[in-house]
C-alpha cells in the first residue's frame, strides 16, 4: 500500500510543479470538482457482478421459465437451444479447446457462471439491453447452464446458487498479469 | 552536383539492402547521386503547360476541411458482425498513409454495441465502489483539470490475427494490420481523480465501463490506472471524435484495445477481477493444449513494412524507400532491421524522429531492388531487450488458429513482375 501512496504524490507533485509552479503538495493538483454521490444513488448506476457473487440482485429463476424466455427473446439470433447461428453458439463445445476449430462457448469456455447473468443483464438481447427484469436474467441464465450440463433442469439460480456453479473450464486459465504486464511474454 | 556513389557499395544486407545513412543528413544527395544512373531517363515528350487551377482563383475557406476529393479512396475497411448493425471494426489503410500520427478520420473501431448518440451535457463520470466519496464528475468539470498530453498508439488485440491463419491472407496491409492506429491524446491523469475519491486500502482493481448499449466493460488494475493512465477528452487536438468514445474514454498506454473504455461512464474499486465477458470469452489467449492466458494486457513489440505491401506494386528496379511502423506497449522501440531476403540477412533501418514510448515509430530503409525475387520482413526490438518473434516462433504454442495478441513479424514477397503478396517466411 505505502507504494501506491508515494507514487499518488510523486504523480501529483510532477503535476502540480508543471501546471502550477510555485504551488506544492498532493491536495493543489486538481481542482476538486467530483460531485459527492451516496452510496445508494451510486447502485442504481451499478451492474457489475464479482465472480463471488457481489453485485448480484435479489431475484431467481429457473431453466423451465427461462427455455420460454429464451424461445421469445434469443433464439432469433443465437438459434434453437443456443446452437448458434447467425450469432454466437451459446452451447456445447466441451473438449474442443485443443482442435483447430475450437468452439468457445459459455459451456465450454467460460470460467465464472457470474459473467453470463452480468453480461446478459447488462448487453441482451442485442437490440434492447437492461430490458429484462433481474428473475427473467436468472431465469435465462439457469437455462443457458442446464443446456450445457452444468446444473440440472430444476436448479433454481440466485444470488446464493450462481456463484456456486463451478463451470466446466473454471481451471482452464493461467493468470498472465502480472508478470506479463511487466515482461511481456518471456 | 553530388559525389556518384555506387548503390554496392553501401549494401549492409542482402538482397540489395543500403546503409540507413543514406537517409541521413546529406544523405539523400548521396542517393540521388547513385540514382541518377539509373534513373535520369527524360520520358516527358509534352510541354510543360501552365495547368487550369492557376488560371481562375480557387474556392472559398472552409469551416472544417475535408481530404482532397482525389484521395476519396483513402477510407477505413468496415467489416461486421453478421446479422446486426454496431458490432463489428473498421480497419486503418496504413498502406496509404505515413508519418506516425492516424488522422481522426481513420483511426480504427471496434464496436460492441454501436456508437452512442451522447449528449456531452447529460453525461456523467461515476466513480465509487472501494473508495471514501462516491463522486461523479461532469465532462465540464473534467475540462478545468490539469492535463496530461502523450502520442500512443492504441492496437487491438485482435489485430494482425488474419496471420495466424494457414494461409495467409491476400489482402491490404491496412486490412491485416489496421485495427491499430497512433494518436496524440490528452486528458486528466486518473490518478488525481482517483485520489480525489480515496482509494480504500486492500483493493488493486478497477471495474471500467461504457455508456454505450453493450455497457462494455473491462477490469483494469489500480496500479496501472495510479501510473500512466488518463481519461482522455482530446484526440489529435479535438475533442474525441463519437467513434472513440466522445465525449471521454479511458486511455491505458500500451494495453489492448479493448481495455480503453470508450463513452467511459463508471469506475469501480473492487478487490478482485470482474471477469467480465470481454476478458474471459474473448481477449484470453487460448494455447494449443487448450489452457488459456488471461489478463493479458501490454501489446508486445511489434513492426510491419507498409511499403511496399499487397497492392502497392513496384515499377521497375532501382531503389526504393522500404517503410513501416514499429511500436512497443511496453516502452520505446530500440532498434528495427529489415530482411531483403525472407530472414537470411538483416540490416539496420533509420528511426524517424521522435522516438516515443508506447507510441508509433516510424522506420526506413534504402533498398535497391534488381528486379528479381525478393522476401522483405521486418524486425523490432524494444527498450527492455524483447526481440519480434518469427510467425513460426508464435505458432509453436498457439497452432495456426483464430488467437489474440499475434505479434510476429509480417513477410511480404515482391515478385519479379514487382506484384507483392502476403507470405509466410
Ligand atoms: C439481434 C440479435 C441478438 C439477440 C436477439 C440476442 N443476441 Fe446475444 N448476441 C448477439 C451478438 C451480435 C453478440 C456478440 C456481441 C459482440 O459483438 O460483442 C451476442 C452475444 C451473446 C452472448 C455472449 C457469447 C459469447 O460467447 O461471448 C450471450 C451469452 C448472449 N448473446 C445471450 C443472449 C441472450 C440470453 C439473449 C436473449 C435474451 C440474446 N443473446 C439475444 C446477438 C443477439
Amino acid at each position: 500500500m505505502s507504494t501506491r501512496n508515494e507514487c499518488i504524490g510523486v504523480f501529483a507533485v510532477a503535476v502540480c510543479a508543471a501546471a502550477w509552479p510555485t504551488l506544492a503538495g498532493a491536495q493543489v493538483g486538481a481542482p476538486g470538482l467530483g460531485q459527492p454521490v451516496s452510496v445508494a444513488d451510486a447502485a442504481a448506476w451499478d451492474l457489475s457482478i464479482q465472480p463471488d457473487g457481489t453485485g448480484l440482485p435479489a431475484g431467481s429463476g429457473t431453466a423451465a421459465t427461462g427455455a420460454q424466455l429464451f424461445a421469445t427473446h434469443c433464439i432469433a439470433c443465437h438459434g434453437a437451444g443456443g446452437v448458434g447461428q447467425p450469432n454466437d453458439k451459446l452451447v456445447g463445445g466441451q473438449g474442443t479447446l485443443t482442435q483447430f476449430q475450437q468452439v468457445r462457448t459459455v459451456g465450454s469456455y467460460w470460467p465464472y457462471a457470474t459473467t453470463i447473468f452480468d453480461y446478459i443483464r447488462r448487453a441482451m438481447p442485442f437490440q434492447a439491453p437492461e430490458s429484462l427484469t433481474n428473475d427473467q436474467v436468472y431465469a435465462l441464465t439457469a437455462y443457458l447452464l442446464a443446456e450445457n450440463g452444468i446444473i440440472k433442469a430444476g436448479d433454481t439460480m440466485n444470488a446464493q446458487t450462481l456463484p456456486q456453479v463451478k463451470m466446466p473450464n473454471r481451471d482452464g486459465f493461467i493468470m498472465a498479469y502480472p508478470k506479463r504486464a511487466d515482461r511481456g511474454r518471456r | 552536383m553530388t559525389k556518384t556513389t555506387n548503390p554496392a557499395h553501401e549494401v549492409v544486407a542482402g538482397n540489395g539492402l543500403l546503409h540507413r545513412r543514406l537517409f541521413l543528413t546529406q544523405g539523400a544527395a548521396v542517393v540521388g547521386g547513385g540514382l541518377s544512373l539509373l534513373a535520369a531517363q527524360p520520358v516527358d515528350a509534352e510541354p510543360l503547360a501552365v495547368p487550369p487551377w492557376m488560371k481562375a482563383p480557387g474556392t472559398h475557406m472552409s469551416a472544417y476541411g475535408s481530404p482532397s476529393k482525389y484521395e476519396a479512396a483513402t477510407q477505413r475497411f468496415v467489416g461486421g458482425t453478421p446479422n446486426v448493425v454496431g458490432s463489428g471494426v473498421s480497419f486503418t489503410p496504413h498502406h496509404k498513409l505515413h508519418g506516425t500520427i492516424t488522422p481522426n478520420s481513420l483511426h480504427f473501431e471496434r464496436h460492441h454495441s454501436g456508437v452512442p448518440d451522447i449528449d456531452p451535457a447529460a453525461h456523467k463520470l461515476l466513480i465509487h465502489g472501494a473508495v471514501r466519496r462516491s463522486l461523479t464528475f461532469t465532462v465540464d468539470s473534467l475540462l478545468r483539470y490539469p492535463t496530461v498530453t502523450r502520442i500512443q498508439f492504441l492496437e487491438c488485440a485482435g489485430n494482425s490475427g488474419g496471420n495466424l491463419s494457414p494461409m495467409p491472407p491476400q489482402a491490404p496491409c491496412g486490412m491485416i494490420h489496421g485495427l491499430m492506429s497512433c494518436s496524440e491524446w490528452t486528458g486528466v491523469p486518473l490518478a488525481l481523480l482517483l485520489e480525489e475519491a480515496g482509494v480504500e486500502k486492500g483493493n488493486e482493481w478497477v471495474l471500467a465501463e461504457g455508456a454505450d448499449a453493450a455497457a462494455m466493460s473491462r477490469s483494469v488494475p489500480l496500479k496501472k490506472l495510479m501510473d500512466d493512465a488518463m481519461i482522455a477528452l482530446y484526440q489529435n487536438g479535438e475533442r474525441l471524435r463519437p467513434e472513440n468514445g466522445y465525449p471521454m474514454r479511458l486511455f491505458l498506454p500500451g494495453y489492448e484495445g479493448n481495455m480503453n473504455v470508450k463513452w467511459l461512464r463508471r469506475l469501480k474499486v473492487v478487490n478482485a477481477p470482474t471477469m467480465t465477458r470481454d476478458e474471459t470469452s474473448h481477449y484470453t489467449d487460448v494455447l494449443l493444449n487448450g489452457k488459456a492466458l488471461i489478463l493479458t494486457y501490454p501489446m508486445e513489440v511489434k513492426s510491419v513494412i507498409t511499403s511496399p505491401s499487397t497492392g502497392l506494386a513496384l515499377k521497375g528496379a532501382g531503389v526504393y524507400e522500404v517503410t513501416g511502423l514499429a511500436w512497443s506497449g511496453l516502452g520505446k522501440i530500440r532498434r528495427v532491421e529489415v530482411s531483403a531476403d525472407g530472414g537470411k540477412t538483416w540490416g539496420q533501418a533509420a528511426l524517424n524522429e521522435p522516438v516515443l514510448s508506447k507510441s508509433f515509430t516510424r522506420f526506413r530503409m534504402a533498398w535497391h531492388w534488381s528486379g528479381g525475387p525478393a522476401t522483405l520482413m521486418s524486425r523490432a526490438i524494444d527498450e527492455t531487450g524483447a526481440v519480434q518473434p518469427t510467425r513460426a516462433s508464435f505458432i509453436v504454442e498457439r497452432g495456426e488458429r483464430q488467437n489474440y495478441h499475434n505479434n510476429s513479424i509480417q513477410a511480404w514477397a515482391v515478385a519479379a513482375s514487382g506484384e507483392v503478396s502476403n507470405v509466410y517466411a
